[in-house]
């Protein structure tokens, strides 16, 4: 009885160089980021003056500002896509999110309630708003069986709408001036040079001097960015949610005929999107201090991009999260670094572009000599 | 066979708009039998078995199992009651593991802080699944790597695996050995064996006479949606079954003529 099936496996070392080229490409993007970061440390002390280095504490911490927004909008991507679906809708609902949350938060602080009650209304109004926009979608793809792309496509107008709308189409100001904190502040500060060092939980009370040589470690928006991420990454790796989500982007007609709950599971899925799409906009609104209409919608195709950078198939089935905020990384590691090489900024989209075509060039690669392998 | 068919099908008819896809058809299925159902394409073998497996509704006519009227709106049903039904393709998620396969959609978890945070049990899942192909007596490279690098032949074991391992008490496969090479479809035939030798009666649909002959114990042969004959395999032979499965020979007709 061990004929047959048995036979078939393949005697190790046959492929060896093979499969040594197949792991590499399995951790390209952890080696191309590797590889990213050296040659700017290298390069940037070279063209813009030996005191300027490219990871110091200011510039990582930049880096890590400057992703929160697509690495959020990209986390609830990553998971629809891997399910087989796309949500084109989350920049304008990040826009959305940011304009509700502002309104709701001056609402509440100007109805007299205290300033961390304020905020918390605007962060439920972001999640509660957003998440009703992904029940629409979620309803609409899983009940209906409208394609995904075209119902994120229109949903993404109606939010458009009623951001812009709701915004009176200017930026929601007026939001109380403690709001900064929330979303400029940390609970780690750093202080270079002489008396400097680390102070912790409380913003230090400093002479003008040392302020300037203050720099904030993780951000309270860095800091929710990083529990998300965390949350994500447990629960498409460990749990129940995750395996669905795999399954269903696998083979959705088994999946259904293994009674995995998929219709529920896809609106799920595209709640969990429109969901950290609102919790982006709601950090966005308290880093600026104002609500705009316009903050997400630039950022949907970077993360679409870190996703796809990520290793996640845009057929569905496979891909991590930590590929997403490794794609995240690139991104915004190769944005900064330019940026820092003076050079100019049309050059950052035609790189990102073409790191973009890159990585799915390398994950069919990949794919092929993964068969090749598999039936050799 | 004395003893009770786990399942039997009476007067059964399924309709799909003016056309009779099944026309009347009785079948019965006892404990530990394989039974292979044959007919030329179209003939109606896919949807009669559908109709036992929850996928349609049949248009009239009765399905019990195991002694019970059953009525199943969907494939879960019926396999929540132990029809487990595989086909070639769509049974399976390749991109998941053998485990996450043989558990998908009733995965075992762990619980923390008292239900608040659950956790797939990942190591019960990939030991059952070791488990349960070790009594199938396959074996597979590797129970973590996703199941699109399995062979086909693998892949159907692993399906059978999971059928066996939730405990099935009706096993329906509609052509399994489709697409298949010719080791692998030896492998199929012996895991179909098993199936037998575990008291696990299959229904086998194939177009293949030199399978069905090697395997089965008896064949239903199905001609434009009627049951035209039904026979021991020791009672026939190829060229009979062929004269069925085309329609000069037909039991129903002969029965007419005679009475
Ligand atoms: N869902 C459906 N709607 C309409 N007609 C159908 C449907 N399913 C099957 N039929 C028709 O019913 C008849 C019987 O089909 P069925 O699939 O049961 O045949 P089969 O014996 O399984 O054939 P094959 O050997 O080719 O698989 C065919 O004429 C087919 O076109
Ligand atoms: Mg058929």
């Amino acid at each position: 009885m061990t004929d047959g099936a048995t036979k078939n496996i393949k005697e190790p070392g046959k492929n060896a160089s093979k499969t040594i080229l197949l792991s590499l490409m399995q951790v390209w993007a952890w080696v191309f980021l590797a590889c990213l970061v050296l040659a700017f440390i290298v390069a940037v002390p070279l063209v813009s003056g030996s005191s300027v280095s490219f990871l110091s504490v200011r510039n990582s911490q930049n880096i890590l500002v400057a992703i929160t927004p697509v690495l959020l909008l990209g986390l609830g991507q990553t998971f629809v896509i891997i399910s087989g679906g796309i949500d084109l809708s989350v920049g304008w609902v990040m826009s959305f999110a940011s304009v509700i949350s502002a309104l709701a938060l001056r609402g509440a602080f100007n109805a007299g309630l205290p300033l961390p009650l304020a905020v918390l209304a605007g962060l439920a109004m972001a999640v509660v708003g957003c998440g009703m926009i992904g029940l629409f979608n979620g309803v609409i793809i899983a009940k209906l069986k409208v394609p995904p792309f075209i119902v994120t496509l229109g949903t993404s107008f109606i939010v458009r709408g009623m951001a812009l709308l709701m915004s009176e189409n200017t930026t929601v100001i007026g939001l109380p001036r403690g709001v900064r904190n929330y979303g400029n502040e940390s609970m780690m500060y750093y202080v270079r040079g002489d008396g400097g060092g680390f102070y912790f939980f409380q913003k230090p009370e400093l002479t003008v001097e040392l302020l300037r040589r203050m720099d904030r470690i993780i951000t309270y928006p860095v800091l929710m960015t990083a529990l998300v991420v965390a949350v994500a990454i447990y629960a498409l790796k460990r749990t129940k949610f995750g395996r669905y989500t795999y399954a269903i982007g696998g083979n959705e007609v088994a999946a259904v005929r293994a009674g995995v709950p998929v219709e529920r599971h896809i609106i799920k899925l595209y709640v969990l999107s429109s969901v950290t799409a609102g919790i982006a906009g709601f950090l966005s609104m308290l880093r600026f201090t104002a609500g705009s209409a316009v903050i997400g919608d630039p950022l949907l195709l970077s993360s679409i991009a870190a996703v796809i950078i990520g290793g996640v198939s845009l057929f569905g089935g496979s891909g991590t999260v930590v590929g997403t905020v490794i794609g995240a990384l690139i991104i915004a590691v190769l944005t900064t670094g330019l940026v820092m090489l003076n050079v100019p900024s049309f050059w950052q989209f035609i790189v990102v572009g073409a790191v973009v075509i890159l990585a799915v060039l390398i994950d069919q690669t990949r794919d092929i000599i993964k068969n090749k392998i598999g039936s050799s | 066979m004395e003893n009770q068919p786990i399942l039997s099908v009476r007067n059964l008819t399924k309709k799909f708009g003016g056309l009779t896809a099944v026309n009347n058809v009785d079948l019965d299925i006892y404990p530990g039998e394989v039974v292979a159902l044959l007919g030329d394409n179209g003939a109606g073998k896919s949807t009669l078995i559908k109709c036992v497996s929850g996928v349609h509704s049949p248009t009239s006519g009765r399905v019990t199992f195991q002694g019970e009227d059953v009525n199943f709106s969907n494939p879960i049903e019926a396999r929540d009651r132990g029809i487990e039904t595989i086909y070639q393709d769509l049974a399976l998620a390749n991109n998941l593991d053998v485990a996450g396969n043989i558990f998908l959609g009733r995965e075992k978890e762990k619980s923390y802080l008292g239900g608040l945070i659950r956790s797939l049990d990942d190591k019960f899942m990939r030991d059952r699944s070791a488990e349960a192909l070790e009594s199938l007596h396959v074996e597979i490279p590797s129970l973590k790597a996703p199941i699109e690098t399995l062979s086909g032949g693998q892949r159907q074991a692993v399906a059978i695996a999971r059928a066996v391992y939730w405990d099935a008490k009706l096993m329906i496969m509609d052509e399994p050995t489709n697409n298949l090479g010719v080791p692998e479809q030896k492998k199929v035939l012996e895991l179909i064996n098993a199936l037998r030798d575990r008291g696990v009666p299959v229904i086998l649909i194939s177009h293949n006479l030199p399978d069905v002959f090697a395997v089965a114990d008896r064949l239903v042969v199905m001609h434009r949606g009627q049951k035209v004959t039904e026979k021991k395999i020791s009672d026939t032979n190829s060229e009979e079954v062929v004269q069925y499965m085309v329609g000069a020979l037909d039991d129903t007709r002969k029965a007419e003529v005679v009475g």
